[in-house]
């Protein structure tokens, strides 16, 4: 960095500036525009029996993808980096699929799979529904959101070294013991974060499940679905009032997760 | 009883790490593995420990074949070079850590525990975190938790490596009295020399994945097997095909028909010892190792001609298979002939 305080000073107010234009003042709008006719329309709108619903729906897409992506991100990426082999290099790039694919590609490819001439299709036959229901609503879930805890979990596994893992081997501990006490306890901070992204995402995922759900009112709408229709029906104060309840549900999950890292540091 | 490796081979992809490697360590002893960096001496350790799987051969810890057993199985300790205390964990909880897998009750495992941290002088840093402690203190740390389940065994992965040169000493010859009072059969890997001297009973001289020579330090140092092993226990000249150590090189003013005449290039006072470094007539860089009074009274001065006599040369070619220990040659009781310095270096 340099030393001159009118270049600090210059590029503390470029990258604040830069911020705020993005990110600040889009999500200050929404907030004024909320509660721009007081907090009876909003409010309404949020607990009107469909909103009610998108929102159970959300938080129970995070109550199942969110675990699910969690223990499957920590086992892929103890996989990948304690026990090299040639086919790592795949895994790899196909954990990452998620990212490199747009979200409504992935939904349509679910749609094909398991749509009336999918390979799956003889599911819906034997009367289990996944499609334009809760299970297609959590695979999409699952598919967008997966790569985090991966993501976040390698570099720290990278970082702490087999050292540890191998004292707690001589000192007795076996595979499961030295995952429990040694390992896990040194990558929490990278899961967590992990865990943290994985819920704002499956929260705010929009395009894979739109066509796996088909949107319907108070039965396959997450809040996502749920601020779309409503903007889409001239309702921009509930759709307005919706978007505070999501990003509201974000800053919990930060918030939470700060705290426990105080808690620990105590 | 005690450790021993037989025909131990590893490679790790086109490197051979070990090949061919057997080493005898008593019981009860305290040994060193001296090599060079890539020299196979640290992975030869974790092979004896179980974290690395030998390609073949056999390890025999205290009498029992211990080759296909895992880590957990061998009661060993093992000491790593960057410490890997359990950074998430009390300094009781690391040393406590062997003691409750083995469910050990708590107040057995407390004074247990306690006792440990006495012995390596960190009682009163049990509540800590290992980022709260100093290079030598995570590492008596380190020492104490492999001691707390009472190993067979204890190794050392160059235990003092990341340390700074005093703490380096002290922890030295801490760990000299601490094997004194165990008695605990104990390997340490090292590539200091001097360190491999003053704490090992017995040494191991490690090179490109082969031992080159064990015995005492003195063994090594008087009858080293050959030119490495000559050359990394101690300094060396080479003059010729012999080799000099530069306490074994007089310097006269006088020449006579056992010197060779050298140019003094620099004067280095170190202490009580001084390097006088000298170039031959051929070219060839040599010092010479003489005390502070042997200065004086030689009054050398730097671009001095000054003549050099070997006390005691070896030769490791020649070829003398008979002796394997290289031909050992007092040169000032034998007259000129083959062994002294050879006239036309």
């Amino acid at each position: 960095m340099s030393a001159n305080p009118a270049s600090r000073w210059g590029l503390r107010f470029l990258g604040l500036g830069y911020l705020t234009m993005l990110l600040l003042i889009p999500l200050v709008m929404i907030f004024y525009k909320t509660f721009e006719e007081g907090i009876g329309p909003p409010l309404d709108a949020v607990t009107s029996p469909d909103g009610l619903h998108a929102l159970k729906l959300s938080l129970l897409m995070v109550v199942i993808a969110v675990p699910l992506n969690t223990v499957f991100g920590i086992g892929c990426a103890l996989l990948l980096v304690r026990h090299k082999s040639k086919l790592n290099p795949v895994i790899d790039a196909v954990i990452n699929l998620p990212f490199a694919v747009s979200p409504v590609v992935i939904g349509l490819s679910l749609y094909l799979l398991y749509g009336t001439n999918g390979w799956f299709a003889f599911l819906g036959e034997e009367g289990i529904k996944i499609l334009f229901s809760v299970p297609g609503m959590v695979l999409a879930s699952i598919f967008v959101s997966l790569p985090f805890v991966v993501r976040e979990t390698v570099p720290v596994l990278q970082e702490i070294g087999t050292d540890q893992e191998q004292a707690g081997q001589t000192l007795g501990a076996n595979a499961w013991q030295t995952f429990r006490k040694i390992t896990l306890p040194s990558i929490r901070w990278g899961v967590a974060y992990g865990v943290v992204l994985t819920t704002a995402r499956v929260l705010g995922e929009f395009g894979a499940v739109t066509i796996v759900s088909g949107s319907i009112n108070g039965q396959t709408q997450t809040l996502p679905l749920f601020v779309e229709k409503q903007y889409a029906n001239f309702n921009s104060t509930g759709a307005y009032g919706a978007s505070l309840v999501l990003a509201l549900l974000a800053l919990i999950t930060l918030f939470a997760m700060n705290l426990l890292k105080r808690k620990e540091d105590a | 009883m005690g450790i021993s490796v037989e025909g131990a081979n590893k490679s790790f992809g086109d490197f051979q790490a070990l090949s061919d490697v057997s080493i005898e360590v008593p019981d009860g002893s305290l040994t060193a593995l001296l090599g060079p960096s890539g020299s196979g001496k640290s992975t030869l350790l974790r092979a004896i420990a179980g974290l690395e799987d030998l390609d073949s051969g056999q390890v025999t810890i205290n009498g029992d074949d211990a080759t296909r057993k895992p880590p957990q199985q061998r009661g060993v300790g093992f000491v790593f070079q960057h410490y890997a205390a359990f950074k998430h964990m009390t300094v009781y909880d690391n040393v406590a850590f062997g003691l409750k897998i083995r469910k050990w009750k708590k107040p057995e495992t407390s004074n247990r525990v306690h006792e440990l941290l006495q012995l390596v002088q960190l009682d009163g840093l049990a509540g800590r975190f290992p980022s709260q402690l100093s290079g030598g203190q995570r590492q008596r740390m380190a020492l104490a938790r492999a001691l707390a389940v009472e190993p067979q065994v204890l190794l050392l992965d160059e235990p003092f490596g990341a340390l700074d040169a005093k703490v380096r000493k002290d922890l030295r010859t801490w760990l000299r009295r601490l094997h004194e009072e165990m008695h605990v059969t104990t390997i340490f890997v090292t590539h200091d020399q001097e360190e491999a001297m003053d704490v090992a009973g017995q040494l191991v001289v490690m090179n490109e994945g082969r031992v080159e020579q064990s015995g005492t330090a003195d063994d090594l140092y008087e009858h080293p097997a050959n030119e490495f092993v000559m050359s990394f226990v101690g300094e060396v000249n080479q003059l010729g095909d012999h080799f000099v150590r530069p306490h074994d090189m007089e310097v006269v003013l006088d020449p006579d028909d056992r010197t060779q005449e050298g140019m003094v290039q620099r004067i280095v006072t170190l202490g009580f010892e001084v390097r006088v470094e000298l170039v031959l007539s051929d070219g060839t860089e040599v010092w010479a190792q003489l005390t502070r009074n042997e200065l004086q009274r030689l009054e050398l001065r730097e671009g001095q001609i000054a003549y050099l006599r070997p006390i005691q040369a070896k030769s490791f070619n020649g070829g003398s298979p008979s002796n394997p220990q290289g031909a050992s040659t007092p040169l000032g009781t034998q007259d000129g002939g083959d062994a002294g310095l050879p006239a036309a270096v």
